[in-house]
């Protein structure tokens, strides 16, 4: 229920997010504004769901790392569509361990992208909603923010923290008419892990789009896409750190 | 969920989460009590004063959506609760907007007068049955509420008005049905209907499929002035629809036993059982259902005539149960009504095979025949047949289902009642109610600034310009001119 008629998409270029919009489209979204940094993605990403049905797509460029923007950006999204019914933050960066986790300047900006940037854009949002008095924030975490591996935590981190901070919202916004689901996918092929090797229960932005809108329409707190990861991470907060570390992946 | 700041427009409102009936689609609302009319006129001045939507609440039994606006204003009507006149002779009565159908039963009933249509509750306020234009059990003989409504008084953006069928036909019928999108309903006088006694006089016989339902009340429902039939959802294949009818009238004095004439017209009725805030969960499931079901069906007579029932029995099943609406567990539930006409009865067919095939645990289906439609454009009820079923949410088959349902009887000539609709897509509403336009006119004559907002009309596109209009924009400058210009497109 509660099938969403007008969406932001900030990270509106992510695999994850377009598939979200493409199968929203079919449902009753007709009205898009897709938020990133790449005007060009961006305009690719919009003409792709116009194809699917008479929608009207805005588009708005906004690096979210660039702090200073975001209550402007949130601002306007929210005045083109007058009703915002759903608010999908998809923006972040996996960014490459070896390489970021000598240098602090990249550490910094795998965090800024992927914790402060997301934290700044759900709480501005997050005001706008409560004075609206409906509307759902959806917020793509991740199962790496779950219980971190020395392979990927710079990313891990920052997605613990994004993760943290969204499961915190949530409560603050019951009763407010407004509310939060946190999206925890696993490997997903897409764009961003392009020529990496798949983990297990690898999946496809198809599978957790449909995951994510079965969520909101049982009104759903979190999402584990695919589903059998909400098991295989209770277990694996329990494994202890001599096994987790040997774990392959 | 509540708390207790004032609404900036110095209306004492107080911020809350509401919902329908069904529990379905939470949005937080100022609500607004109001005692008097001029309350209701200063409420909804100042909201057009401050730009901000406004709609009217009474006991909140429509299901969906209707009776909230998501960061405007909510009338609360309850405590227009007086009765203001009546005509014990002629049986017209005037009462404010937020009586109930239980008072009105409880103050007339023992004198000899019953409402003229009853929905299955009678937690509804008469704002609210004109708000839906409701419908009883008795709508193939009697037609719909409004058709015993001979004036009322209507608060609009465009001032308190005096509506009557003869005096401003179009605004009177636009607001029969009309989902409270007119204006707010101050009072109203309505026509009784006369009874003898307080006890109705029932037929109960089984159907053993839909074929054979549709054929017996088909054929006999004009002997009756009463007529509905329970619907076993879940029963497929050669079983698919049976159903128990039961169909009566009032009791006469004369076929009451003679002990029980001399208070013939008592009228009492109870709560017996509340259901707790968080009961078991669990306990709706195909196989509690299908068991309910079974019992429901095999525990009816297969056919008895003459049963004497109480009006809460028979009318009421339900109000005996406190809060039954939270039986489907948190996430709440879907009430599908929708009528197709007569000769459509395979579109009816095609919904009920659908949704017994989907075995979606359904405890309340009711099967019921039209009569024809009064004239308001917006107005649910027209000539044939109506289903309503209750569905749990969950189950992520179920909203693709209903928007399929939603093709097949807009296809079928038929339509959704909007006071159960909590999930339809905006673009099959014209189809359903092709004097959409019509009823639009109407509306913007007394509300041109489109004041009168719903989450039902917003989410429907029920208004004409869905224009950007957020409830609690409380005059905050916007951050950038750009914003402005887009919202004003």
């Amino acid at each position: 229920m509660g099938m969403p008629q007008t969406a932001v998409v900030v990270g509106g270029t992510s695999d994850i997010a377009r598939a979200v919009m493409r199968a929203l489209v079919a449902r009753r979204l007709t009205r898009i504004v897709l938020v990133g940094r790449d005007e060009i993605g961006l305009a690719t990403a919009a003409k792709e769901l116009q194809t699917l049905g008479p929608i009207e797509v805005d588009t708005m460029t906004l690096d979210v790392t660039d702090l200073g923007r975001v209550g402007a950006v949130v601002a306007d999204a929210s005045a083109r569509l007058g009703q915002v019914d759903l608010v999908l933050v998809a923006a972040g960066v996996l960014g490459d361990q070896a390489s970021v986790e000598h240098d602090p300047d990249a550490v910094a900006r795998v965090f800024t992208a992927n914790t402060t940037g997301p934290a700044a854009v759900m709480t501005a949002f997050a005001t706008m909603l409560r004075e609206q008095g409906h509307g759902r924030v959806v917020v793509l975490s991740s199962v790496a923010g779950v219980r971190v591996r020395r392979a990927n935590y710079v990313y891990g981190a920052s997605k613990a923290g994004l993760d943290a901070f969204a499961q915190g919202m949530a409560e603050a916004l019951r009763g407010s008419g407004a509310s939060l689901m946190i999206v925890r996918p696993g490997w997903v092929a897409t764009r961003m892990t392009e020529g990496r090797d798949p983990a297990p229960f690898a999946t496809t932005p198809d599978a957790v789009a449909a995951d994510i809108v079965a969520g909101m329409e049982r009104s759903a707190s979190v999402v584990w896409s695919p589903r059998p990861l909400r098991l295989v991470f209770a277990v694996m907060k329990l494994v202890p750190a001599a096994l987790w570390r040997r774990l392959p992946g | 969920m509540t708390n207790t700041a004032t609404t900036p427009d110095g209306l004492h409102g107080t911020r809350r989460s509401l919902t329908g009936w069904g529990r379905t689609a939470a949005s937080a609302c100022d609500v607004v009590p109001v005692r008097t009319a001029e309350d209701v006129d200063r409420a909804l001045a100042a909201a057009a004063a401050a730009g901000r939507g406004v709609v009217a609440r009474g006991l909140a039994r429509s299901y969906g959506d209707a009776a909230q606006c998501a960061g405007g204003i909510v009338v609360d009507i309850t405590g227009l609760d007086t009765v203001l006149e009546s005509d014990l002779d002629a049986g017209l009565v005037r009462v404010g907007a937020g009586v109930s159908l239980d008072s009105l039963m409880r103050a007339f009933v023992p004198r000899g007068w019953f409402v003229p249509v009853t929905p299955g509750t009678r937690y509804v306020t008469v704002g609210g049955a004109i708000a839906a234009d409701i419908h009883g059990k008795n709508h193939h003989r009697d037609g719909s509420f409004c058709s015993y409504v001979t004036r009322l008084s209507l608060a609009t953006p465009a001032g308190r008005l005096e509506v009557s069928p003869e005096s401003d036909p179009d605004l009177f019928w636009a607001t029969a049905g009309g989902m409270g999108l007119t204006g707010i309903v101050v009072d109203a006088t309505l026509r009784m209907v006369p009874v003898e006694t307080a006890t109705m006089r029932v037929d109960t016989e089984r159907a053993r499929d839909l074929d054979d339902c549709i054929g017996r009340m088909a054929e006999r429902d004009g002997e009756y002035r009463y007529s509905v039939a329970w619907i076993d959802t879940l029963s497929r294949g050669s079983r698919m629809g049976r159903a128990v009818l039961t169909r009566g009238d009032h009791a006469r004095l004369e076929e009451l036993p003679a002990a029980r004439r001399r208070d013939a017209l008592r009228f009492d009725p109870a709560v017996r059982v509340r259901v707790p805030a968080t009961p078991p969960s669990g306990l709706c499931n195909p196989v509690t259902v299908a068991a309910f079901n079974e019992l429901w069906f095999r525990k009816a007579p297969r056919a008895r005539t003459g049963e004497l029932q109480s009006i809460s029995t028979y009318f009421h099943p339900l109000d005996g149960v406190g809060a039954w609406n939270r039986m489907y567990g948190p996430r709440g539930f879907i009430q599908y009504q929708f009528v197709v006409p007569f000769g459509a009865e395979d579109a009816l067919r095609g919904v009920l095979t659908r949704v017994s095939e989907g075995r979606m645990a359904s405890f309340l289906a009711v099967l019921k025949r039209f009569g024809p439609a009064d004239p308001g454009p917006l107005s649910f009820p027209t000539a044939g047949w109506t289903l309503a079923i209750d569905l749990p949410v969950g189950s992520p088959a179920l909203s693709p289902m209903l928007d399929a349902l939603d093709e097949t009887v807009a296809g079928a000539g038929g339509r959704v009642y909007l006071a159960k609709d909590a999930r339809m897509r905006p673009d099959v509403l014209e189809a359903m109610y092709p004097r959409l336009s019509e009823w639009r006119a109407t509306r913007d004559r007394v509300d041109p600034e489109g004041t009168l907002v719903s989450d039902l009309s917003r989410r429907l596109g029920l208004v004409s310009s869905p224009r950007p209009r957020r409830g609690a924009r409380r005059g905050r400058a916007r951050s950038s001119p750009k914003a402005k210009q887009s919202a004003t497109r």
